[in-house]
């Protein structure tokens, strides 16, 4: 056990993890969106919009996440047309092509999640609130959503959790995440299990933290 | 359609090869999976505070950890345990263990831990009286577990089983970095060599689509089987 080596490498690794949280941040922003937006699709009575959005989030839970980053990163690029465009910009950076393929990916999770938040609301809150003569745009917006994002809140600190282990992919298409600069210690020092401990340390402390917070609003919020 | 051709001009066997991989990984990381939680499922559910501190922290590490740092300790630290424990034993040659070996280990370690959970929440929902009826009744320790709990419990395990194997099938590209020749590696190979990655990682992307597809349709026959009178 080489204990110079874990404390010399736990600064660097530190420094990683804020890559780290960063990707897995805003993945989340953006992956909360899309994931609300599919989730509204899924409901639409409209078989075709409905469809749509099954097939969005069967294709993107069937795949490997890994996939779906090198598609992102490798594949676009190659198309001659979308490089002339100026998503270009966006698309030639690894660091946003990883965060897309994550908001994709989370969205999609996040989409099946608060479907089924949304079906098991109450209909009697709803009646509620329409025999109260709210409009239904308010009842959605002030009734449904607020209660939808509660009663999905354990199972999306799950999907918090698997989303800060999927930011470990980063490392493939060249980002030094976490992960990223454990493989280059490891690889230069070819010490892997005390690189293992310091950094696994590192993801485990988050997800204690992420744990705890959700575990803190379940509470703050219950009904 | 022609890099898809078999034979030496196109990618065709190259990938239909990399699919039988893949599965064959897939299974070999489940059964290991399975052989960690037939360990590690009695002990979260002993008594004992000791065992069950081991239980909880198997599958507390492995699932609070990435799958790719646990792939690259495999990778990098695979063979110098191997090598340790042999020469302990008096062997000082260089081990090398293939890359289906490391990866099936630590892709059937990651896949034990959640198997584990499964297991163990289905055994703790099984009524309790159906523990007491035996005990009651007389029954041998193994007799009562195999005969009157085990058919419960895989019931109760299946559905969430199948969610545990769709895991373990895509985390078996994450095996890719360690250059053992499944879908991803494949397609990573010939999109190199095409120059063309949007072409081969979408294909992947279908291959996997379809072994998810597939393996639903099987497990859901399987689920139906095991809960015919219920």
């Amino acid at each position: 056990m080489d204990i110079s080596l874990m404390l010399t490498s736990l600064p660097k690794l530190l420094g990683a993890a804020v890559v780290t949280l960063k990707l897995l941040s805003l993945s989340l922003l953006f992956g909360i969106f899309i994931g609300l937006l599919f989730a509204i699709l899924r409901l639409n009575k409209n078989p075709f919009i409905n469809k749509f959005a099954y097939g969005y989030s069967y294709l993107f839970r069937g795949t490997p996440l890994l996939v779906q980053i090198f598609i992102i990163y490798f594949g676009l690029g190659q198309v001659e047309y979308f490089r002339s465009t100026f998503l270009w910009v966006v698309f030639k950076e690894p660091y946003w092509c990883a965060i897309i393929a994550f908001a994709l990916n989370t969205g999609a999770y996040t989409s099946e999640i608060l479907r089924s938040a949304f079906q098991t609301i109450k209909p009697g809150i709803i009646e509620a609130g329409k025999s109260l003569g709210i409009s239904n745009k308010i009842i959605f917006y002030k009734i449904q959503i607020p209660v939808a994002i509660r009663q999905s809140l354990p199972a999306y600190g799950n999907e918090i959790i698997l989303m800060m282990k999927g930011t470990s992919l980063a490392s493939t298409v060249t980002l030094m995440d976490l992960t990223g600069v454990a493989k280059y210690i490891i690889s230069t020092t070819f010490k892997p299990i005390e690189v293992f401990i310091v950094a696994g340390g590192i993801y485990l402390f988050m997800t204690f933290l992420i744990h705890n917070v959700i575990k803190f609003l379940e509470k703050k919020y219950s009904f | 359609m022609e890099l898809l051709s078999f034979g030496k001009t196109g990618w065709g066997d190259e990938l239909f090869y990399a699919t039988l991989m893949t599965i064959a990984v897939s299974i070999t990381a489940m059964l290991i999976g399975f052989l960690f939680s037939i360990i590690f499922t009695p002990l979260k559910l002993s008594n004992n505070k000791f065992l069950n501190l081991i239980g909880n922290t198997y599958t507390t590490i492995i699932r609070g950890v990435p799958e790719l740092l646990v792939i690259y300790l495999f990778f990098f630290g695979g063979s110098g345990a191997i090598m340790y424990v042999a020469s302990i034993f008096g062997y000082y040659e260089y081990i090398e263990i293939n890359a289906f070996i490391t990866g099936s280990c630590a892709i059937g370690i990651i896949s034990g831990a959640y198997s584990t959970e499964v297991f163990r929440g289905a055994i703790q929902s099984i009524d309790k009286g159906q523990f007491e009826a035996c005990k009651v009744l007389g029954f041998k320790k193994y007799i009562y577990f195999l005969k009157v709990i085990m058919p419960q419990m895989l019931r109760l395990a299946i559905p969430n089983l199948s969610n545990v194997w769709q895991i373990t099938l895509k985390d078996t590209s994450l095996i890719s970095v360690t250059g053992l020749v499944e879908i991803m590696r494949q397609s990573y190979i010939a999109a190199g060599s095409t120059r063309d990655p949007l072409f081969f990682y979408s294909f992947a992307a279908i291959l996997y689509l379809m072994l998810t597809f597939i393996s639903m349709k099987l497990i859901n026959r399987l689920e139906f089987k095991y809960s015919r009178g219920f």
